[in-house]
């Protein structure tokens, strides 16, 4: 064997001496800086290390994949990331999105919504319906979900400062439904660390919001088990300029940092480490995304089983929803983008996603419209029946790149968050301003390359063309704040006040004595108490985070 | 000119998207620029109000959310009722063409959208305050 691989080095070198003499190779580099060599050979993979190193799917440590048979089993969830103006027109998108043959709802909420404002609130202006669905109260969630069974359906929920909250409304809505809470299956994000340093969506300061992750955690693994409590993002933190070794490693440090703060609220790791959920970039670098997915797989397996001890394989496991990348999206000669996110959807398929989101060609522009949606859509669709990726399970592996890859990306990926530990976690990282400033340099780093041409975008600094732009984008109806205004105003003339004043007084003596608080947003919101009034008597006790104002 | 040009960079709205603002921000003070950004979420009040405190020449805005429509030309409408409409105020994000038009009409002196360079921010600013002490330009 070792003959072999020195007779293979030997060759290897001879073969790279020979062409090195006619012509340097042009260098390249990964994605976070390091080399990448001109060519892979058995010498970078040593398949004796295959068992320990990799092994197989469905078994720790889970490289090729968390399930045995993969897509062979059941292919990905195809989940468009949608929601926009009022419940009722959103209703009628996700009516569509699942006619189209969509297996997953994705709630995308207005920005008031996720930093809980009322529809009416002053700071709301221009705001209500933009970016997501408005949603003021349960009688909005009533309507969001109207004709859809949520006992047949998995649904998603971008949403972190008052992820609880809304998640109080989904529980009241099933109920309504005649749905029991342990028949709900779908996400909330609810992972506020990447807000301080990414999505920029937060409340409170970060001990109370993760006290309010941990109240999550502790009523569903008791109440609704099938629910994914906290969708840990690595892709806001990509967004925002870091590279895929920092993406992976910032994330998981995130969920340290939950993880021990549910452990020392006193929850055993396994009641609650198995709903652990991920929302991960995948980028234009084919390989590198493969790889990192890979590498991701195995470090979490080692996180849970060694440092945290966990025993149930389940919370060993890393279930990922992924996203192509909104900021690869390039606004000129827009048609482009359809081409990127089909490359990035391929990456995702071959890194073993469970759940994917192709972005739409028309998104560095404007909210998508239907036709560009279905797009997106359809390419999941042509992935998954006619392309022959899903046929055998991790076709990647084995390539003497792409294991080379996923060993160094694993190795970088470890240090980083052996860093963070070093630090002090999570927490302290980001109040340190470490992870923003890491983010930052990176940001302006490719900044400067886009600049001087020493990154290539096809259309932004290379092969542009002078165009009249033609595509026609999606508007928002104004009329549609109005509306949603004039029905908030009617629901607060009808409720039963008294009621309601009970229950946000119960909510805020639960926040007072820091019990746990889920049972009585359950309370509050069924007795239509808004999301921006129980937000209030939040952030009355908690107290709000401000915003950073380094650059 | 002599003085250094001061520049208020702001994210009026609720989006949290700062990633375009912060690197322009990197690159204005590269340019030899003093800049101070005011964090996300500022209302137009707070926005106008930091500006005269801060007596600064230039108001950068930035704005994905699509509310810009709503909030930035009240940024400039609170500008003239102080008197400080000598302040250039300039505007980047996500803004589809129609409503640039507008904006430009309501008193944003020009907006950037998604793959403007900085270089090209950098001159626009420069240029507009040369011109302005050679008088060729409106102000």
């Amino acid at each position: 064997m070792e003959n072999k691989l020195k007779e293979i080095r030997d060759e290897a070198k001879q073969w790279a001496d020979g062409l090195l003499s006619k012509k340097p190779f042009p260098k390249h580099y990964t994605d976070w800086g390091a080399p990448i060599k001109p060519l892979y050979t058995p010498e970078d993979f040593n398949e004796l290390e295959y068992l320990e190193g990799v092994g197989f799917p469905g078994e720790y440590p889970f490289t090729r994949g968390i399930h045995p048979s993969m897509y062979l089993g059941r292919t990905w969830t195809m989940r468009q990331y949608s929601g926009f103006g009022t419940p009722e027109e959103t209703n009628k998108r996700y009516k569509y999105l699942l006619e189209q043959g969509q297996t997953g709802l994705s709630i995308a909420f207005d920005l008031p919504t996720q930093i809980g404002y009322d529809s009416d609130h002053p700071v709301s202006e221009g705001e209500v319906g933009k970016v997501g669905v408005a949603i003021d109260s349960l009688q909005d969630m009533e309507t969001l979900f109207q004709d859809l069974p949520l006992d047949k359906l998995s649904t998603s929920m971008t949403i972190n400062a008052p992820a609880a909250i809304l998640l109080a409304m989904y529980i009241a809505v099933g109920e309504k439904q005649g749905v029991r809470p342990s028949k709900l299956r779908g996400t909330i994000q609810n992972d506020i660390l990447k807000e301080y340093t990414a999505r920029g969506t937060y409340i409170f300061p970060p001990r109370p919001s993760i006290k309010l992750i941990t109240d999550t955690f502790a009523f569903c693994s008791n109440n609704v088990p099938e629910w994914n409590t906290v969708n840990v993002g690595g892709y806001h933190l990509r967004e925002a300029g870091c590279s895929a070794v920092q993406e992976i490693a910032f994330a998981f440090s995130n969920a340290i940092a939950y993880i021990e703060a549910a452990l020392e609220a006193g929850l055993g790791i396994d009641s609650f480490a198995p709903r652990i959920s991920w929302i991960f970039n995948t980028h234009n670098k084919i390989f590198e995304e493969v790889a990192k997915y890979r590498a991701a797989r195995k470090v979490w397996a080692d996180l849970l089983r060694f440092r945290f001890k966990a025993k149930d394989p389940r919370s060993w496991m890393l279930r990922f929803h992924t996203q192509t990348s909104g900021v690869s999206l390039i606004a000129q000669q827009p048609e482009n983008n359809i081409i990127r996110v089909a490359y990035q959807a391929l990456a995702a398929i071959l890194g073993g996603a469970q759940s994917l989101a192709v972005c739409s060609f028309d998104e560095a522009l404007a909210i998508p419209t239907e036709k560009s949606v279905r797009l997106s859509l359809r390419t999941q669709q042509i992935l998954e029946h006619e392309a022959g990726v899903t046929d055998t399970v991790d076709p990647l592996g084995g390539s003497y790149y792409i294991e080379s890859l996923t060993k160094k990306m694993e190795k970088e990926i470890t240090e980083l968050i052996a860093k963070i530990d070093d630090m002090g976690g999570a927490v302290a990282a980001i109040e340190k301003g470490f992870v923003q400033k890491e983010i930052q340099a990176r940001a302006n780093a490719i900044q400067r390359e886009i600049e001087e041409k020493s990154r290539i975008l096809v259309g932004l600094n290379e092969f542009k063309v002078e165009e009249e732009l033609d595509v026609s984008l999606f508007k928002s109806d104004p009329e549609q704040a109005k509306n949603q205004i004039e029905r908030l105003h009617r629901l607060r003339k009808t409720r039963d006040e008294t009621k309601c004043n009970t229950a946000l007084l119960a909510v805020r003596k639960a926040a007072e004595r820091d019990e746990n608080l889920m049972p009585h947003f359950i309370e509050a919101v069924k007795a239509y108490a808004t999301l921006g009034e129980i937000c209030d008597v939040l952030r009355d006790v908690f107290g709000e985070y401000h915003p950073d104002r380094t650059f | 000119m002599s003085a250094k040009i001061r520049v208020l960079a702001a994210k009026p709205g609720l989006d949290g998207h700062d990633r375009g603002i912060k690197v322009v921000c990197n690159a204005l003070r590269n340019a030899g620029m003093e800049v101070i950004y005011t964090g996300l979420r500022q209302t137009p009040h707070q926005i106008v109000s930091a500006a005269l405190q801060e007596d600064v020449d230039v108001i950068a805005l930035s704005i994905l959310s699509g509310a810009h429509n709503t909030l930035l030309p009240k940024v400039a409408d609170m500008l003239r009722e102080k008197h400080a409409e000598h302040v250039l105020v300039i505007a980047g994000g996500i803004i589809p063409r129609e409503d640039i038009t507008l904006l430009k009409e309501k008193g944003i002196h020009e907006v950037f959208g998604p793959g403007t360079t900085t270089r090209e921010i950098v001159a626009f600013i420069q240029n507009h305050f040369t011109q302005e002490k050679t008088g060729k330009v409106d102000g």
